[in-house]
């Protein structure tokens, strides 16, 4: 059968800051990369999932013998087929892997089969017999806290009251304030391999599960719960990822697909079709957010308050540390004396949602800088100059009490952008007006905008996580191979993790051993811009351990001192230049080092949301300038500029892509990207219906600057890079079409009605 | 199910036999589960996204919208026809160059997209680029990287004409 390959050798010179080639790059243009949608063994079936067509419903019986008896069938499970823990979660184990009495959303999984084709799989999903007996969803977030609940363990995921500061002081006559309420719609990580795996029983009662994921870990431990297995008899084995964001946290067909091998003793393959994959993950929390900001009549702010609420859809995945990300980061990356938050994430029969990129600073980033231009408006100040006044700055306090410790240039990011010269020219080609081939508008009526925005995050995991990731390096002949299950998603660790080697050992040759749970411990997930630093840490750690084994040798038996020993070009040479040693003869028998990385502890949030809750921030400011056709409600984004605070610059071309594509991603949820949910239904689970930004659509990106600022701690300085491009650049893209049209556009994505009907249009709409 | 009659089909100059297919299977169906091509990607099967872009007696097609047998006494070109490892294509060559891949799944779509279009227009203005591969979608990249390599690829293949 098919496995990923990651273990080819190929040599490698560039070292840190330089275009290291991917070492899966020509797998990947020659079509030879196996992705987990294209794992083939001769003997396997195909599994298919039956979803639930109603948002909420008892099952009042379920008759799965029609289906059995389809020749070609050969097993058809539901939830009484399922021999250990009866649900799964990320952190509240609260999600049935096949749904029992009751179904809570649309889609949700009641029951798997495994045939020798997919069309006999599809044919036997419709001949199980379901007494469906639907029932009234919760879908208005609203009214989860006061409704009945929907699930034993209620309909308010997590709750946080944020507290900081004198609580009174705004209570005085000459401050300025502004007030608005504002709403983001559910945006979908729509990345392009849908999911899919394999899994192959052994002859031990145990199973090997490939699967495209983000954590094998976290999976491998859920999976085991699920099958009532031991860890070391569940073996995961990352396959070829097509992109993730957040959508690969959680579990979708890992255990289904065990259960079907394990019944069957048969290779089982699933792959989801688009419209499935739309039900088969996670999606970004919808979310409604009222803020009230107050300042000084100089612009100093004074106080914000502000009530989040996100719709966590029908079970928790990983809302409870999204809202914590959303109510923390509330206030944006400005010094607010007064803080008052209070976020809340609730249970409804909506899609479930969890994990995307920018993690719930992305929602909370939307209203902040609304707030702000309002600000600024009311105060009569130019909006770069408000934000430059309050930006935040090491030493200060964020909205939970936390002193800043590392770096944070949040007015270089402002500048950079706000200052850098645009090259947006007006087109007269139709093509690039708002609306492009077939609709295009006219140029007399088109309208331009231009605005800057600015957002930030915390890096890895926070409140008290004990976040790590493990790395072996074993130096052997002169080459290093290096093991980590640090999942790579696309971004480019695997680049990351041979340059870093290549650094500290001076070798070449960096050989990645495939990535998988039983030759090493965890790496975390591949999320939270915390791969970089953890992973790539560890991978620092391992092969620095081995460097140190390696000179301390050398110098013993030579009688140099360490400090004099370099290795370079895969030499361990004296500064004298009286010694130079082959590491190729050096490593006859193998140097080994396994290691286990973890950053600075943090703590929980008290009752108030104050502690040191995070480990490192970063910050990203984007200017966009959109041209809009008013008569047609159409947007074209005619140009963005960023400036991002990266620490360093490990590979300059990865750095780049990263933030191209999160700008894309925030592009897209500004102003064409919504999962559309009625009454608890997806209406545009495909991509002829579900909008992502195309080459046309996209504007070029211009990089004012990447401010390089090392952060203590991280791998040689290197802050994550993936989300913040997608935190600044949808705030960024809805303030200039505020600034085009002088709509207040309150709601993302913008959508034609709402620039064509204006602010009338936009109360009536219920986040669902 | 119904099974229909062998046929065979030109892949990439070679023949092919299909004898197994099961009626109404999608040349992106065949390609993948039956001949062993697993470079066309499935990424929506309904020819939106444009991973399955194949070319079709030289038209590029989305072979998740077209039915194998009609395929038949056509050549069709997939990315394994494209180029080789050791003997890659200027248009694959200048997507690693530029870093227009990340994680990759819309890769050999695009490649075939862009490698059609450089045959029909040797020097693409940059609207033209973006309209010609305007069917093929990318999530990871925001097109910078891959605009970038078609204006590599077309460099170097102009290059290539006139030495």
């Amino acid at each position: 059968m098919t496995v990923v390959e990651t273990g080819a050798r190929t040599s490698v010179g560039p070292r840190i800051g330089e275009n290291a080639p991917r070492p899966d790059g020509v797998p990947k243009v020659t079509g030879g990369f196996a992705f987990s949608s294209d794992l083939h063994h001769d003997r396997m079936l195909w599994g298919a999932t039956l979803r639930s067509p109603h948002p909420a419903a008892r099952i009042g019986g379920l008759d799965t013998s029609p289906a059995l008896a389809i020749d070609g069938v050969h097993a058809v499970l539901t939830h009484e087929d399922v021999p250990g823990s009866p649900t799964f979660g990320l952190e509240h184990c609260d999600q049935p892997v096949l749904a029992g009495d009751v179904v809570r959303y649309e889609g949700e999984p009641v029951a798997v089969v495994a045939a020798d084709h997919p069309d006999t799989a599809r044919r036997a999903l419709a001949a199980i017999v379901v007494d469906w007996q639907p029932t009234e969803p919760l879908v208005d977030p609203a009214l989860a806290e006061t409704a009945d609940p929907i699930h034993p363990d209620g309909n308010v995921i997590r709750r946080i009251h944020l507290r900081h500061g004198d609580q009174s002081a705004a209570d005085r006559d000459d401050l300025v304030s502004v007030e608005g309420t504002y709403e983001v719609g559910m945006q979908d990580q729509a990345f392009l391999g849908p999911e899919s795996g394999m899994a192959v029983p052994d002859d031990d009662g145990g199973v090997d599960l490939y699967v495209a994921t983000q954590w094998l870990h976290v999976d491998r431990d859920q999976v085991a719960a699920c099958l009532d297995l031991p860890h070391e008899k569940v073996r995961l084995t990352l396959a070829g990822v097509g992109g993730a964001f957040g959508a690969r946290e959680d579990l979708s067909l890992h255990v289904h697909l065990c259960l079907l091998a394990l019944r069957t003793g048969r290779p089982v393959k699933m792959s989801y079709g688009r419209e499935e994959s739309f039900h088969g993950h996670v999606h970004r929390h919808p979310a409604r957010m009222w803020y009230r900001h107050h300042a000084t009549t100089d612009g100093d702010l004074v106080r914000v308050e502000a009530h989040l609420l996100l719709d966590g859809g029908a079970y928790a995945s990983s809302s409870s540390a999204v809202i914590a990300n959303a109510t923390c980061f509330a206030a944006g990356p400005y010094m607010v004396p007064s803080v008052e938050i209070e976020g809340v994430v609730v249970r409804t029969d909506n899609p479930p949602c969890g994990a995307m990129r920018g993690f719930g600073a992305v929602q909370t980033c939307f209203a902040h800088e609304a707030q702000m231009d309002r600000l600024a408006a009311a105060l009569n100040m130019d909006p770069v100059a408000l934000r430059l006044r309050n930006a935040l700055e090491p030493g200060d306090r964020l909205a939970t009490g936390q002193v800043i410790a590392g770096t944070l240039p949040v007015a270089e990011v402002i500048r950079a952008c706000a200052g850098h010269p645009s090259a947006a020219l007006g087109s007269d080609e139709p093509m690039a007006r708002p609306g492009g081939a077939g609709r295009t508008a006219d140029a007399q009526h088109v309208v331009r905008g231009e605005a800057v925005a600015v957002g930030f995050k915390n890096l890895m995991f926070s409140e008290g996580f004990d976040d790590s990731s493990a790395a072996r390096c074993v130096l052997h002949h002169g080459v290093a191979t290096i093991t980590c299950a640090c999942a790579e998603v696309g971004q480019g660790f695997v680049t990351l993790a041979r340059q870093i080697a290549g650094e500290v050992l001076g070798v070449d040759e960096v050989v990645l051993a495939p990535v998988e749970t039983t030759s090493i411990g965890s790496a975390g997930s591949t999320s939270a811009s915390r791969q970089t630093w953890m992973s790539g840490g560890a991978v620092q750690l391992a092969c620095e351990t081995v460097r140190r084994e390696l000179l301390a040798a050398v110098s013993a038996t030579h009688g140099v001192s360490i400090d004099d020993l370099v290795l370079v070009d895969g030499r361990i040479v004296s500064l004298a230049g009286d010694l130079d040693l082959s590491l190729e003869e050096l490593t006859v028998e193998p140097v080994e080092a396994e290691v286990v990385h973890r950053h600075a502890p943090t703590s929980p949030l008290d009752g108030d949301g104050q502690g040191d809750a995070h480990v490192s921030f970063a910050v990203s400011a984007h200017r966009a300038i959109v041209d809009v056709d008013p008569d047609l409600g159409l947007v074209k984004v005619v140009e963005l500029t960023t400036a991002q605070d990266v620490g360093r610059v490990l590979h300059p071309l990865q750095a780049l892509g990263q933030l191209e594509g999160g700008a894309a991603q925030g592009v897209g949820l500004a102003v064409m990207e919504e999962v559309q949910v009625t009454n608890g239904r997806i209406r545009n689970a495909s991509f002829t219906d579900y909008l992502i930004p195309t080459a046309l659509d996209m504007p070029p990106l211009e990089v004012a600057a990447l401010i390089e600022q090392p952060e203590p701690g991280a791998p040689f300085g290197a802050k994550g890079i993936g989300e913040p491009p997608s935190i600044s650049s949808t705030a960024a893209v809805a303030a200039a079409v505020r600034d085009a049209t002088g709509l207040a556009l309150p709601r993302v994505p913008i959508r034609p009605s709402d620039i064509c009907l204006g602010d009338n249009a936009l109360t009536a709409e219920v986040i669902a | 199910m119904t099974s229909v009659d062998g046929f065979s089909l030109s892949i990439n100059g070679h023949n092919r036999s299909v004898v197994d297919a099961v009626a109404g299977e999608s040349l992106l169906f065949v390609l993948r589960e039956r001949l062993g091509l697993a470079g066309s990607k499935n990424a929506c099967e309904e020819g939106e996204c444009g991973s399955c872009t194949v070319r079709l007696d030289g038209e590029t097609v989305c072979s998740c919208l077209v039915l194998a047998e009609a395929a038949a006494g056509r050549e069709v070109v997939t990315i394994e026809g494209l180029g080789s490892e050791g003997d890659l294509s200027d248009v694959q060559q200048a997507f690693l160059d530029a870093g227009a891949v990340q994680c990759g799944f819309c890769t050999p779509g695009l490649l075939m997209a862009v490698d059609a279009l450089l045959d029909d227009d040797s020097k693409p203005d940059d609207l033209t680029v973006r309209e010609a591969i305007s069917g093929n979608l990318c999530r990871c990249t925001g097109y910078g990287r891959i605009l970038d390599a078609v204006d590599r690829a077309a460099a170097a293949r102009q290059a290539e004409a006139t030495p």
